[in-house]
């Protein structure tokens, strides 16, 4: 069953990935080969359907539209975390702009106010 | 007192916070209120009690909104000491004053108020229980020979604030702030003071359930410095 070593060794990925907050995002050349490799192979796999199950077989799956299943879960998880981690790193920075401007237009007390503290514009 | 800052975030706690800073301003020269993104004019009513204010556009949480107010005083000013105090009026005052003695008088870097040595008024018997885990849980993961985590009221030195830098979400900062004691070689002490709940307090505090995110964000900090 080369399939559920394949996929549970994916899923473990994605639980690292998740704990340690870093995308290998530096690889961006691999990134980009593997998309196009995934591209190429759906232009082949809608020509030769059959072939799905060819490949299936290998791997121990009974079906290639299990197969297809199987792996469009996966490509799923890799975009849900690589999403939440780009997010993370966008509130960190959105959290340091904040403090930035906070600090760069402080506002010291109105001298005037000082003495009546107790009365809310409104 | 001249050479102290007083910090006070706040996020929508308009029925309070003037009387917070005001209170405040009759022991402290210096008080910043860091509105983290309120919108009942929280920030104007700091300012007319007499407060410097820094606003935060958006709402950042406690964590990030205490760490403007400690880079709003390494950068721009030269106090000795800052004390963080809530802005919900569970905190008083002489407290704050007999702490910051207490930081001069031991030379310590961090003093930590504790409702546990001192006395609590009205404290839900089921925040109470929460509290004391939390206390358990900071001594084992800490380090630290304390009472109490999660209070709100806190000393400390100048040197104190170059070595934390709070950054987790939530309320986990408050475990972050004591975790950077120990490995940044800071002396703490801790000092009995009193906490009041009132309706408004606990309205406004924390859910007792959400201990399980701060427990969540801990471990996935811990884990992630680690690395």
């Amino acid at each position: 069953m080369i399939i559920k070593i394949l996929l549970i060794l994916g899923a473990l990925g994605f639980g690292v990935l998740i704990l340690r907050d870093s995308m290998p995002s530096h690889h961006q050349l691999l990134r980009r080969a593997i998309g196009l490799v995934v591209v190429f192979l759906g232009i082949l796999a809608v020509l030769f359907p059959d072939s799905t199950n060819t490949v299936a077989h290998a791997v121990g799956v009974s079906r290639g539209a299990d197969l297809l299943f199987y792996t469009s879960v996966m490509v799923f998880l890799y975009n849900a975390v690589s999403a939440s981690q780009r997010m993370h790193r966008l509130e960190q920075q959105i959290a340091v702009l904040t403090r930035e401007l906070a600090i760069t237009r402080a506002e010291d007390p109105d001298p005037t106010d000082v003495e009546r503290p107790e009365h809310p514009r409104s | 007192m001249d050479d102290v800052c007083v910090i006070v975030p706040a996020f929508n706690e308009r029925a309070t916070v003037g009387a917070t800073v005001a209170s405040l301003r009759s022991e402290f020269s210096h008080v910043v209120c860091v509105d983290d993104g309120s919108v009942d004019g929280t920030g104007d009513l700091a300012r007319a009690a007499g407060a410097t204010v820094l606003r935060h556009v958006v709402n950042e949480g406690q964590g990030a909104a205490l760490q403007t107010g400690f880079e709003y005083v390494l950068r721009r000013t030269a106090y000795a000491y800052v004390v963080t105090f809530d802005a919900d009026g569970q905190h008083h005052v002489a407290d704050a004053v007999r702490m910051v003695r207490r930081a001069r008088e031991t030379g310590a870097d961090v003093v930590l108020a504790s409702r546990f040595r001192g006395s609590t008024e009205n404290m839900p018997w089921s925040r109470g229980a929460l509290l004391r885990a939390g206390v358990l849980f900071t001594r084992l993961t800490a380090g630290l020979d304390v009472t109490d985590t999660h209070n709100g009221l806190r000393v400390l030195s100048r040197t104190a604030l170059t070595r934390i830098r709070l950054q987790l979400p939530g309320m986990a900062y408050a475990s972050e702030l004591l975790n950077a004691i120990r490995p940044n070689d800071l002396a703490y002490v801790e000092e009995p003071v009193t906490v009041s709940y009132t309706d408004y307090s606990r309205g406004k505090g924390q859910r007792n359930s959400n201990s399980l995110n701060i427990l969540y964000d801990l471990l996935l900090g811990k884990i992630r410095a680690t690395r």
